[in-house]
Protein backbone atom coordinates (compact mmCIF):
# COMPACT_ATOMS: atom_id res chain seq x y z
CA UNK A 1 0.00 0.00 0.00
CA UNK A 2 1.08 3.51 -0.85
CA UNK A 3 2.27 5.16 2.20
CA UNK A 4 0.23 8.83 2.36
CA UNK A 5 1.02 10.17 5.14
CA UNK A 6 3.33 13.34 4.01
CA UNK A 7 1.17 13.59 0.75
CA UNK A 8 -0.08 17.29 0.03
CA UNK A 9 -3.59 18.08 -1.26
CA UNK A 10 -2.01 19.42 -4.72
CA UNK A 11 0.27 15.92 -5.31
CA UNK A 12 -3.04 14.08 -3.47
CA UNK A 13 -5.04 15.65 -6.74
CA UNK A 14 -2.13 15.19 -9.41
CA UNK A 15 -2.18 11.17 -8.51
CA UNK A 16 -5.75 10.91 -8.10
CA UNK A 17 -6.27 12.56 -11.99
CA UNK A 18 -3.05 9.97 -13.16
CA UNK A 19 -5.04 7.14 -11.71
CA UNK A 20 -1.89 6.22 -9.28
CA UNK A 21 -4.51 5.40 -6.55
CA UNK A 22 -8.03 6.13 -6.37
CA UNK A 23 -9.73 7.92 -3.84
CA UNK A 24 -10.83 4.65 -2.00
CA UNK A 25 -6.95 4.14 -0.85
CA UNK A 26 -6.66 7.14 0.06
CA UNK A 27 -9.50 7.30 2.28
CA UNK A 28 -9.09 3.94 3.71
CA UNK A 29 -5.56 4.40 4.11
CA UNK A 30 -6.10 7.44 6.37
CA UNK A 31 -9.12 6.16 8.38
CA UNK A 32 -6.62 2.94 9.20
CA UNK A 33 -4.34 6.06 10.59
CA UNK A 34 -6.72 7.26 12.53
CA UNK A 35 -7.84 3.68 14.28
CA UNK A 36 -3.72 3.61 14.84
CA UNK A 37 -3.81 6.96 16.48
CA UNK A 38 -6.79 7.15 19.05
CA UNK A 39 -4.16 8.42 21.80
CA UNK A 40 -3.83 11.46 19.98
CA UNK A 41 -7.26 12.13 20.54
CA UNK A 42 -7.85 14.45 17.14
CA UNK A 43 -11.59 13.37 16.43
CA UNK A 44 -14.43 13.51 18.71
CA UNK A 45 -16.90 11.56 15.82
CA UNK A 46 -15.16 9.43 12.95
CA UNK A 47 -18.06 9.08 10.10
CA UNK A 48 -15.77 5.95 8.29
CA UNK A 49 -19.19 4.64 6.26
CA UNK A 50 -20.05 7.82 5.09
CA UNK A 51 -16.00 8.55 4.17
CA UNK A 52 -15.71 5.22 1.73
CA UNK A 53 -19.85 6.32 0.54
CA UNK A 54 -17.86 9.64 -0.18
CA UNK A 55 -14.79 8.16 -1.45
CA UNK A 56 -16.79 5.76 -4.05
CA UNK A 57 -18.47 8.56 -5.63
CA UNK A 58 -15.39 10.61 -6.57
CA UNK A 59 -13.98 7.40 -7.98
CA UNK A 60 -16.77 7.04 -10.19
CA UNK A 61 -16.82 10.65 -11.09
CA UNK A 62 -12.71 11.06 -11.51
CA UNK A 63 -13.73 7.85 -13.71
CA UNK A 64 -16.38 9.82 -15.87
CA UNK A 65 -14.05 12.78 -16.12
CA UNK A 66 -16.40 15.31 -13.92
CA UNK A 67 -13.96 15.94 -11.34
CA UNK A 68 -14.59 18.79 -9.13
CA UNK A 69 -11.88 20.72 -7.51
CA UNK A 70 -11.00 18.27 -4.62
CA UNK A 71 -12.33 15.41 -6.11
CA UNK A 72 -11.77 12.69 -3.40
CA UNK A 73 -9.34 14.62 -1.01
CA UNK A 74 -10.13 13.01 1.99
CA UNK A 75 -10.68 16.15 5.42
CA UNK A 76 -10.82 16.73 9.15
CA UNK A 77 -14.27 18.97 9.99
CA UNK A 78 -14.07 20.77 12.87
CA UNK A 79 -16.70 19.88 15.06
CA UNK A 80 -17.80 23.69 15.48
CA UNK A 81 -19.30 23.20 11.69
CA UNK A 82 -23.02 21.63 11.53
CA UNK A 83 -23.23 18.82 9.83
CA UNK A 84 -26.42 16.99 8.80
CA UNK A 85 -27.20 14.37 10.38
CA UNK A 86 -23.81 13.93 12.07
CA UNK A 87 -23.31 14.43 15.85
CA UNK A 88 -22.01 18.44 16.36
CA UNK A 89 -20.92 19.36 19.80
CA UNK A 90 -18.58 22.20 19.87
CA UNK A 91 -16.54 20.05 22.17
CA UNK A 92 -18.98 20.63 24.85
CA UNK A 93 -20.90 18.34 27.14
CA UNK A 94 -24.23 21.38 26.47
CA UNK A 95 -24.27 19.59 23.45
CA UNK A 96 -22.73 15.97 23.46
CA UNK A 97 -25.85 14.76 21.87
CA UNK A 98 -26.60 17.14 19.34
CA UNK A 99 -27.43 16.22 15.82
CA UNK A 100 -27.93 18.97 13.26
CA UNK A 101 -30.22 18.45 10.48
CA UNK A 102 -28.44 21.14 8.24
CA UNK A 103 -25.23 21.91 6.80
CA UNK A 104 -23.01 24.46 7.46
CA UNK A 105 -22.35 26.58 4.28
CA UNK A 106 -18.68 25.89 4.13
CA UNK A 107 -18.68 22.71 5.01
CA UNK A 108 -21.37 21.96 2.03
CA UNK A 109 -19.31 23.60 -0.47
CA UNK A 110 -16.46 21.28 0.74
CA UNK A 111 -18.45 18.09 0.02
CA UNK A 112 -20.03 20.40 -3.64
CA UNK A 113 -16.19 20.09 -4.12
CA UNK A 114 -15.95 16.96 -3.47
CA UNK A 115 -14.30 16.65 -0.64
CA UNK A 116 -14.53 13.44 1.80
CA UNK A 117 -15.31 13.73 5.43
CA UNK A 118 -13.42 11.34 7.90
CA UNK A 119 -14.88 12.87 10.85
CA UNK A 120 -15.21 15.83 13.37
CA UNK A 121 -12.27 16.95 14.92
CA UNK A 122 -11.76 17.69 18.58
CA UNK A 123 -11.65 21.81 19.81
CA UNK A 124 -11.77 23.49 22.87
CA UNK A 125 -14.90 23.80 24.06
CA UNK A 126 -17.31 26.63 21.95
CA UNK A 127 -13.43 27.39 20.93
CA UNK A 128 -12.36 29.10 23.89
CA UNK A 129 -8.88 27.85 24.38
CA UNK A 130 -4.81 27.89 23.23
CA UNK A 131 -4.21 24.50 24.26
CA UNK A 132 -7.52 22.13 23.13
CA UNK A 133 -7.35 21.58 27.21
CA UNK A 134 -10.91 22.38 27.57
CA UNK A 135 -12.79 19.79 25.50
CA UNK A 136 -15.26 18.11 27.16
CA UNK A 137 -14.15 15.07 24.95
CA UNK A 138 -10.32 15.28 26.48
CA UNK A 139 -6.98 16.80 25.47
CA UNK A 140 -5.79 16.36 22.42
CA UNK A 141 -1.78 15.67 21.86
CA UNK A 142 0.39 17.46 19.45
CA UNK A 143 2.22 14.54 17.36
CA UNK A 144 5.62 16.16 17.62
CA UNK A 145 5.56 16.18 21.22
CA UNK A 146 7.06 12.56 20.33
CA UNK A 147 10.18 14.71 19.45
CA UNK A 148 11.11 15.91 22.49
CA UNK A 149 9.13 12.77 24.63
CA UNK A 150 6.90 15.12 25.73
CA UNK A 151 3.39 15.29 26.10
CA UNK A 152 2.60 18.66 24.38
CA UNK A 153 -0.47 20.67 23.14
CA UNK A 154 -1.56 21.20 19.94
CA UNK A 155 -2.34 24.56 20.60
CA UNK A 156 -6.16 25.91 20.21
CA UNK A 157 -8.85 26.09 19.76
CA UNK A 158 -8.47 24.21 16.22
CA UNK A 159 -6.52 21.75 18.18
CA UNK A 160 -7.88 18.53 16.92
CA UNK A 161 -7.74 19.42 13.46
CA UNK A 162 -4.01 20.73 13.38
CA UNK A 163 -3.31 17.52 15.49
CA UNK A 164 -4.80 15.36 12.74
CA UNK A 165 -2.93 17.58 9.93
CA UNK A 166 0.15 17.06 11.02
CA UNK A 167 0.20 13.54 12.06
CA UNK A 168 -1.02 12.39 8.66
CA UNK A 169 -4.66 11.59 9.55
CA UNK A 170 -5.93 13.58 6.91
CA UNK A 171 -5.11 15.50 4.20
CA UNK A 172 -6.07 19.34 5.56
CA UNK A 173 -8.53 20.33 7.80
CA UNK A 174 -10.88 22.91 8.64
CA UNK A 175 -10.50 25.81 11.70
CA UNK A 176 -12.26 28.82 12.84
CA UNK A 177 -10.19 31.53 14.38
CA UNK A 178 -11.21 34.00 16.43
CA UNK A 179 -8.97 35.34 18.03
CA UNK A 180 -5.87 32.90 16.99
CA UNK A 181 -7.97 29.50 16.34
CA UNK A 182 -6.38 28.71 13.27
CA UNK A 183 -2.86 30.48 13.26
CA UNK A 184 -1.59 29.72 16.90
CA UNK A 185 -2.35 25.66 16.31
CA UNK A 186 -0.94 25.75 12.88
CA UNK A 187 2.23 27.47 14.28
CA UNK A 188 2.10 25.02 16.68
CA UNK A 189 1.90 21.95 14.53
CA UNK A 190 4.43 22.90 11.94
CA UNK A 191 1.12 23.93 9.31
CA UNK A 192 -0.03 26.33 7.56
CA UNK A 193 -3.14 27.85 8.64
CA UNK A 194 -4.98 31.04 6.82
CA UNK A 195 -7.93 33.27 8.53
CA UNK A 196 -9.26 34.87 5.32
CA UNK A 197 -10.98 38.20 5.85
CA UNK A 198 -14.03 38.71 7.91
CA UNK A 199 -16.86 38.08 5.62
CA UNK A 200 -14.99 35.25 3.29
CA UNK A 201 -16.65 32.78 5.04
CA UNK A 202 -20.16 32.23 5.91
CA UNK A 203 -21.01 32.02 9.24
CA UNK A 204 -24.00 29.50 8.69
CA UNK A 205 -24.21 26.68 10.78
CA UNK A 206 -20.74 27.66 12.37
CA UNK A 207 -21.65 27.36 15.89
CA UNK A 208 -20.86 30.75 16.98
CA UNK A 209 -18.61 32.26 19.58
CA UNK A 210 -17.91 36.03 19.35
CA UNK A 211 -20.16 36.41 16.10
CA UNK A 212 -17.97 39.67 14.72
CA UNK A 213 -14.64 38.08 14.73
CA UNK A 214 -15.41 34.42 13.86
CA UNK A 215 -14.14 33.21 10.72
CA UNK A 216 -13.47 29.40 9.05
CA UNK A 217 -10.25 28.96 7.29
CA UNK A 218 -7.88 25.82 6.20
CA UNK A 219 -5.10 24.09 8.36
CA UNK A 220 -3.08 22.24 5.77
CA UNK A 221 0.79 21.12 4.96
CA UNK A 222 1.94 23.70 2.15
CA UNK A 223 0.46 27.64 0.95
CA UNK A 224 -0.63 25.69 -2.16
CA UNK A 225 -3.10 23.90 -0.24
CA UNK A 226 -4.32 26.52 1.53
CA UNK A 227 -5.47 28.30 -1.89
CA UNK A 228 -7.26 24.91 -2.86
CA UNK A 229 -9.06 24.63 0.15
CA UNK A 230 -10.09 28.10 0.57
CA UNK A 231 -11.37 28.25 -3.04
CA UNK A 232 -13.60 25.53 -2.04
CA UNK A 233 -14.53 27.29 1.79
CA UNK A 234 -15.81 30.90 0.46
CA UNK A 235 -19.13 31.98 -1.12
CA UNK A 236 -21.49 34.59 -0.61
CA UNK A 237 -24.30 33.70 1.28
CA UNK A 238 -27.44 35.33 1.86
CA UNK A 239 -28.05 33.17 5.09
CA UNK A 240 -25.13 35.19 6.88
CA UNK A 241 -25.56 38.95 7.45
CA UNK A 242 -21.97 39.49 7.29
CA UNK A 243 -21.37 37.58 4.35
CA UNK A 244 -19.20 39.69 1.99
CA UNK A 245 -20.21 40.13 -1.33
CA UNK A 246 -16.98 41.55 -2.72
CA UNK A 247 -15.90 39.45 -5.50
CA UNK A 248 -14.15 36.49 -4.86
CA UNK A 249 -10.53 35.85 -7.58
CA UNK A 250 -8.86 32.34 -8.17
CA UNK A 251 -6.40 32.38 -5.05
CA UNK A 252 -3.91 29.97 -7.25
CA UNK A 253 -3.20 33.07 -8.78
CA UNK A 254 -0.97 34.08 -5.40
CA UNK A 255 1.79 31.50 -8.15
CA UNK A 256 2.06 34.50 -10.38
CA UNK A 257 1.95 37.39 -7.88
CA UNK A 258 5.91 38.42 -7.35
CA UNK A 259 7.16 39.75 -3.98
CA UNK A 260 9.49 42.30 -5.87
CA UNK A 261 9.09 45.62 -5.23
CA UNK A 262 6.06 45.20 -2.34
CA UNK A 263 6.84 46.60 1.08
CA UNK A 264 6.65 44.69 4.26
CA UNK A 265 6.38 46.44 7.21
CA UNK A 266 7.67 44.95 10.44
CA UNK A 267 5.71 46.57 13.38
CA UNK A 268 7.95 47.52 16.26
CA UNK A 269 5.46 46.39 19.03
CA UNK A 270 5.19 42.93 18.14
CA UNK A 271 9.21 42.93 19.67
CA UNK A 272 7.11 42.10 23.03
CA UNK A 273 8.75 41.31 26.51
CA UNK A 274 8.89 37.44 26.81
CA UNK A 275 9.17 36.92 23.16
CA UNK A 276 11.37 33.27 22.97
CA UNK A 277 14.47 34.13 21.54
CA UNK A 278 14.36 31.79 18.57
CA UNK A 279 11.72 32.67 17.40
CA UNK A 280 12.94 36.46 17.25
CA UNK A 281 16.02 34.69 15.33
CA UNK A 282 13.75 33.48 12.73
CA UNK A 283 12.06 36.50 12.42
CA UNK A 284 15.03 38.06 11.84
CA UNK A 285 15.23 35.17 8.98
CA UNK A 286 12.21 35.73 7.86
CA UNK A 287 13.13 39.89 7.05
CA UNK A 288 16.09 38.48 5.09
CA UNK A 289 14.48 35.93 2.91
CA UNK A 290 11.88 39.22 1.53
CA UNK A 291 14.69 40.98 1.40
CA UNK A 292 16.98 38.84 -0.94
CA UNK A 293 13.27 38.15 -2.79
CA UNK A 294 13.05 42.01 -3.62
CA UNK A 295 11.05 43.25 -0.62
CA UNK A 296 11.13 46.39 0.76
CA UNK A 297 11.40 46.21 4.41
CA UNK A 298 10.04 48.85 6.48
CA UNK A 299 9.84 49.28 10.33
CA UNK A 300 6.06 50.35 11.32
CA UNK A 301 4.37 51.50 14.12
CA UNK A 302 0.84 49.54 15.14
CA UNK A 303 1.15 51.71 18.51
CA UNK A 304 -2.47 50.07 19.99
CA UNK A 305 -1.05 46.53 19.75
CA UNK A 306 -1.02 46.33 23.80
CA UNK A 307 -4.48 47.10 24.30
CA UNK A 308 -5.41 44.14 21.43
CA UNK A 309 -5.57 41.46 23.91
CA UNK A 310 -7.20 43.72 26.75
CA UNK A 311 -9.53 44.38 24.17
CA UNK A 312 -10.18 41.24 22.87
CA UNK A 313 -11.22 39.42 26.25
CA UNK A 314 -13.96 42.38 26.71
CA UNK A 315 -15.84 41.88 23.28
CA UNK A 316 -15.28 38.42 22.66
CA UNK A 317 -16.71 37.07 26.02
CA UNK A 318 -19.09 39.46 25.71
CA UNK A 319 -20.45 38.51 22.29
CA UNK A 320 -20.31 34.48 23.76
CA UNK A 321 -22.37 35.39 26.32
CA UNK A 322 -25.40 36.41 23.80
CA UNK A 323 -24.67 33.62 21.48
CA UNK A 324 -24.35 30.97 24.24
CA UNK A 325 -27.56 31.78 26.10
CA UNK A 326 -29.56 29.50 23.57
CA UNK A 327 -28.24 26.53 25.38
CA UNK A 328 -31.08 26.41 28.27
CA UNK A 329 -31.77 23.03 28.28
CA UNK A 330 -34.97 23.06 26.22
CA UNK A 331 -34.88 22.82 22.49
CA UNK A 332 -31.76 20.56 21.91
CA UNK A 333 -28.95 19.78 23.75
CA UNK A 334 -28.25 18.12 27.63
CA UNK A 335 -30.97 19.03 30.31
CA UNK A 336 -30.57 19.18 33.80
CA UNK A 337 -33.38 18.01 35.50
CA UNK A 338 -35.25 20.90 38.16
CA UNK A 339 -38.70 21.46 40.35
CA UNK A 340 -39.00 24.57 38.09
CA UNK A 341 -38.01 26.24 35.01
CA UNK A 342 -34.89 29.03 36.55
CA UNK A 343 -33.46 26.09 38.31
CA UNK A 344 -33.61 24.19 35.08
CA UNK A 345 -31.43 26.91 33.07
CA UNK A 346 -28.92 27.31 36.01
CA UNK A 347 -28.30 23.45 36.54
CA UNK A 348 -28.13 22.86 33.05
CA UNK A 349 -25.61 25.47 31.92
CA UNK A 350 -23.82 25.14 35.81
CA UNK A 351 -23.27 21.66 34.64
CA UNK A 352 -23.38 21.46 30.67
CA UNK A 353 -20.47 24.08 30.27
CA UNK A 354 -17.02 23.33 31.02
CA UNK A 355 -14.78 25.67 33.59
CA UNK A 356 -13.36 28.08 31.11
CA UNK A 357 -17.27 28.73 29.18
CA UNK A 358 -18.35 30.01 32.55
CA UNK A 359 -15.55 31.88 33.07
CA UNK A 360 -16.09 33.43 30.17
CA UNK A 361 -19.57 33.92 30.39
CA UNK A 362 -19.78 35.50 33.72
CA UNK A 363 -16.86 37.90 32.01
CA UNK A 364 -19.13 38.47 29.18
CA UNK A 365 -21.92 38.95 31.43
CA UNK A 366 -20.28 41.20 33.83
CA UNK A 367 -18.84 43.74 31.09
CA UNK A 368 -22.43 44.16 29.32
CA UNK A 369 -24.42 44.28 33.10
CA UNK A 370 -26.11 47.60 34.35
CA UNK A 371 -23.14 50.13 35.31
CA UNK A 372 -20.29 48.43 33.59
CA UNK A 373 -21.39 48.71 29.35
CA UNK A 374 -19.42 51.88 28.91
CA UNK A 375 -16.40 51.64 31.10
CA UNK A 376 -15.88 47.88 29.64
CA UNK A 377 -17.73 47.48 27.07
CA UNK A 378 -18.43 50.58 25.43
CA UNK A 379 -14.54 51.34 25.91
CA UNK A 380 -13.34 47.97 24.21
CA UNK A 381 -15.48 48.98 20.98
CA UNK A 382 -13.25 52.54 20.97
CA UNK A 383 -9.84 50.86 21.44
CA UNK A 384 -11.31 48.05 18.70
CA UNK A 385 -11.66 50.99 16.34
CA UNK A 386 -7.74 52.35 17.50
CA UNK A 387 -6.40 49.50 16.84
CA UNK A 388 -8.51 48.78 13.06
CA UNK A 389 -7.40 52.65 12.58
CA UNK A 390 -3.87 51.44 13.08
CA UNK A 391 -3.63 49.04 10.32
CA UNK A 392 -5.57 51.42 8.18
CA UNK A 393 -2.77 53.56 8.41
CA UNK A 394 -0.10 51.41 8.07
CA UNK A 395 -1.39 49.60 5.11
CA UNK A 396 -1.01 53.43 3.36
CA UNK A 397 3.14 52.76 3.82
CA UNK A 398 2.99 49.10 3.32
CA UNK A 399 1.41 46.00 1.52
CA UNK A 400 2.00 43.24 4.21
CA UNK A 401 2.65 43.00 7.62
CA UNK A 402 5.29 40.67 8.88
CA UNK A 403 5.32 39.03 12.56
CA UNK A 404 5.95 36.02 14.31
CA UNK A 405 2.96 33.95 15.19
CA UNK A 406 3.00 32.99 18.89
CA UNK A 407 5.42 34.37 21.79
CA UNK A 408 6.26 30.68 22.16
CA UNK A 409 6.63 27.51 20.76
CA UNK A 410 4.31 24.56 21.91
CA UNK A 411 4.15 23.64 25.49
CA UNK A 412 3.51 20.76 27.90
CA UNK A 413 -0.14 20.10 28.78
CA UNK A 414 -1.00 20.86 32.24
CA UNK A 415 1.07 23.96 32.18
CA UNK A 416 -0.41 27.78 32.32
CA UNK A 417 -3.28 26.15 33.69
CA UNK A 418 -3.22 28.04 36.81
CA UNK A 419 -4.02 31.32 35.80
CA UNK A 420 -6.22 32.01 32.79
CA UNK A 421 -4.09 35.27 31.46
CA UNK A 422 -0.73 33.21 30.96
CA UNK A 423 -2.91 30.96 28.66
CA UNK A 424 -4.48 34.27 26.81
CA UNK A 425 -1.18 35.76 26.29
CA UNK A 426 -0.91 32.93 23.53
CA UNK A 427 -2.78 34.87 21.44
CA UNK A 428 -1.04 38.36 22.13
CA UNK A 429 0.01 38.49 18.21
CA UNK A 430 -2.74 36.90 16.58
CA UNK A 431 -5.55 38.86 18.01
CA UNK A 432 -5.08 42.17 16.93
CA UNK A 433 -5.55 40.77 13.19
CA UNK A 434 -8.87 39.55 13.88
CA UNK A 435 -9.67 42.88 15.90
CA UNK A 436 -9.57 44.30 12.31
CA UNK A 437 -10.95 41.51 10.47
CA UNK A 438 -7.74 41.27 8.18
CA UNK A 439 -6.30 38.09 6.74
CA UNK A 440 -3.67 36.59 8.00
CA UNK A 441 -1.61 33.33 7.67
CA UNK A 442 0.84 31.47 9.76
CA UNK A 443 3.38 29.65 7.80
CA UNK A 444 6.25 27.17 9.08
CA UNK A 445 9.72 29.06 9.32
CA UNK A 446 11.45 27.08 11.14
CA UNK A 447 12.37 25.53 14.43
CA UNK A 448 13.52 26.20 18.12
CA UNK A 449 16.94 24.51 19.63
CA UNK A 450 14.78 20.96 20.13
CA UNK A 451 13.65 20.78 16.71
CA UNK A 452 9.79 22.42 17.29
CA UNK A 453 8.45 24.31 14.72
CA UNK A 454 8.05 28.45 14.58
CA UNK A 455 5.40 29.74 12.63
CA UNK A 456 5.71 33.48 11.01
CA UNK A 457 2.66 35.42 10.57
CA UNK A 458 1.60 37.53 6.98
CA UNK A 459 -1.00 39.87 7.53
CA UNK A 460 -2.65 41.51 4.14
CA UNK A 461 -5.09 44.22 3.68
CA UNK A 462 -8.51 43.39 3.69
CA UNK A 463 -10.07 40.57 0.92
CA UNK A 464 -6.07 40.57 -0.39
CA UNK A 465 -5.94 36.85 0.34
CA UNK A 466 -3.62 36.44 -2.57
CA UNK A 467 -0.53 38.39 -1.04
CA UNK A 468 -0.60 36.59 1.80
CA UNK A 469 -0.24 33.36 0.14
CA UNK A 470 1.84 34.74 -2.23
CA UNK A 471 4.15 36.20 0.73
CA UNK A 472 3.77 32.81 2.29
CA UNK A 473 4.87 30.86 -0.43
CA UNK A 474 8.59 33.02 -0.53
CA UNK A 475 8.68 31.44 3.39
CA UNK A 476 8.10 28.15 2.11
CA UNK A 477 10.78 28.46 -0.93
CA UNK A 478 13.26 30.37 1.90
CA UNK A 479 13.29 28.41 4.88
CA UNK A 480 15.38 25.83 3.28
CA UNK A 481 13.40 22.50 4.75
CA UNK B 1 -13.19 47.45 41.11
CA UNK B 2 -13.47 44.65 42.89
CA UNK B 3 -15.83 41.71 42.99
CA UNK B 4 -16.56 39.94 45.48
CA UNK B 5 -19.10 37.36 46.48
CA UNK B 6 -22.18 39.39 46.38
CA UNK B 7 -21.10 40.77 42.22
CA UNK B 8 -20.43 36.70 41.71
CA UNK B 9 -23.21 35.43 42.79
CA UNK B 10 -25.01 37.83 40.85
CA UNK B 11 -23.74 37.67 37.82
CA UNK B 12 -24.13 34.14 37.97
CA UNK B 13 -27.25 34.69 38.39
CA UNK B 14 -27.63 37.17 34.99
CA UNK B 15 -26.09 34.53 32.94
CA UNK B 16 -28.48 31.40 34.63
CA UNK B 17 -25.15 29.62 35.51
CA UNK B 18 -25.68 27.70 39.33
CA UNK B 19 -22.40 27.58 40.55
CA UNK B 20 -21.12 26.38 43.88
CA UNK B 21 -19.21 27.66 46.81
CA UNK B 22 -15.84 26.33 45.54
CA UNK B 23 -16.84 27.61 41.90
CA UNK B 24 -17.17 31.29 43.61
CA UNK B 25 -14.32 31.35 45.63
CA UNK B 26 -12.37 30.48 42.65
CA UNK B 27 -14.47 32.63 40.12
CA UNK B 28 -13.43 35.71 42.83
CA UNK B 29 -9.96 35.54 42.90
CA UNK B 30 -10.23 35.19 38.31
CA UNK B 31 -12.44 37.56 37.78
CA UNK B 32 -10.76 40.11 39.48
CA UNK B 33 -7.46 39.38 37.86
CA UNK B 34 -9.10 39.16 34.51
CA UNK B 35 -10.73 42.41 35.12
CA UNK B 36 -7.90 44.39 36.71
CA UNK B 37 -5.57 43.43 33.98
CA UNK B 38 -8.38 44.28 30.86
CA UNK B 39 -8.67 47.92 33.97
CA UNK B 40 -5.43 49.18 31.75
CA UNK B 41 -7.99 49.99 28.85
CA UNK B 42 -8.74 52.77 30.64
CA UNK B 43 -5.35 54.89 30.05
CA UNK B 44 -6.16 54.44 26.04
CA UNK B 45 -7.44 58.07 25.14
CA UNK B 46 -10.64 57.36 23.21
CA UNK B 47 -11.76 60.99 23.25
CA UNK B 48 -14.23 61.47 20.04
CA UNK B 49 -13.72 57.70 18.93
CA UNK B 50 -16.62 56.28 17.55
CA UNK B 51 -17.32 52.37 18.67
CA UNK B 52 -16.29 49.77 16.03
CA UNK B 53 -19.03 46.77 16.45
CA UNK B 54 -17.73 44.82 13.57
CA UNK B 55 -15.21 45.67 10.73
CA UNK B 56 -17.99 44.50 7.82
CA UNK B 57 -18.66 47.69 6.03
CA UNK B 58 -20.74 46.72 3.42
CA UNK B 59 -24.57 47.48 3.36
CA UNK B 60 -26.66 44.62 4.62
CA UNK B 61 -29.49 44.01 1.87
CA UNK B 62 -33.03 43.02 2.44
CA UNK B 63 -34.25 39.74 1.05
CA UNK B 64 -37.75 39.02 0.58
CA UNK B 65 -39.96 38.19 3.67
CA UNK B 66 -40.71 34.77 2.46
CA UNK B 67 -40.28 31.61 4.70
CA UNK B 68 -38.06 29.12 3.33
CA UNK B 69 -37.96 26.89 6.04
CA UNK B 70 -38.83 23.01 5.53
CA UNK B 71 -37.98 21.25 8.04
CA UNK B 72 -40.51 19.28 9.42
CA UNK B 73 -41.73 19.56 13.12
CA UNK B 74 -40.27 15.58 14.28
CA UNK B 75 -36.72 16.74 12.87
CA UNK B 76 -36.48 19.71 15.30
CA UNK B 77 -37.85 17.96 18.37
CA UNK B 78 -35.44 15.07 17.49
CA UNK B 79 -32.74 16.88 19.71
CA UNK B 80 -34.70 18.27 22.47
CA UNK B 81 -34.79 16.80 25.27
CA UNK B 82 -38.41 16.18 25.97
CA UNK B 83 -41.40 16.29 23.72
CA UNK B 84 -44.70 15.66 24.02
CA UNK B 85 -47.32 15.77 21.45
CA UNK B 86 -45.13 17.98 18.97
CA UNK B 87 -44.06 20.26 21.83
CA UNK B 88 -41.14 21.07 23.62
CA UNK B 89 -41.82 20.42 27.96
CA UNK B 90 -40.56 22.80 30.42
CA UNK B 91 -41.39 22.41 34.31
CA UNK B 92 -44.55 24.06 35.10
CA UNK B 93 -44.25 27.50 35.01
CA UNK B 94 -48.03 28.28 35.81
CA UNK B 95 -49.25 28.00 39.50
Amino acid sequence: MNDFENLSISSAIEGLANKNFTSLELTEFFIKKIEKNKDLNCFITSTFDKAIEMAKISDQKIKENETRPLEGIPIGMKDLFCTNGVRTTAGSKILENFVPFYESTVSNNLWNSGAIMLGKTNMDEFAMGSANTTSFFGNVKNPLGSKVNKELVPGGSSGGSASAVSSGLCLGSTGSDTGGSIRQPASFCGLVGLKPTYGRCSRFGMIAFASSLDQAGPITKTVEDSALMLQAMVSFDKRDSTSSRQSIPDFSDFKKLSIKGKRIGIPKEYMIDGLNSDIKKIWDSGISWFKSEGAEILEISLPHTKSALPTYYIIAPAEASANLARYDGIRYGFRHNADDLNDLYQKTRGFGFGKEVKRRLMIGTYVLSAGYYDAYYLKALKVRKLISQDFEDSFKKCDLILTPTTPNVAFPIGEKQTNPIEMYLNDVLTVPASLAGLPAISVPSGFNSEKLPIGLQLIGKPFDEISVLAAGAVIEESRGF
Amino acid sequence: MSIDNSTVKKVAKLARIEINEEEETTLITELNNILGWVDELKQVNTDSVEPMLSVFNESMQMREDKAESNFDNSQILDNSPESNSGFFVVPKVVE
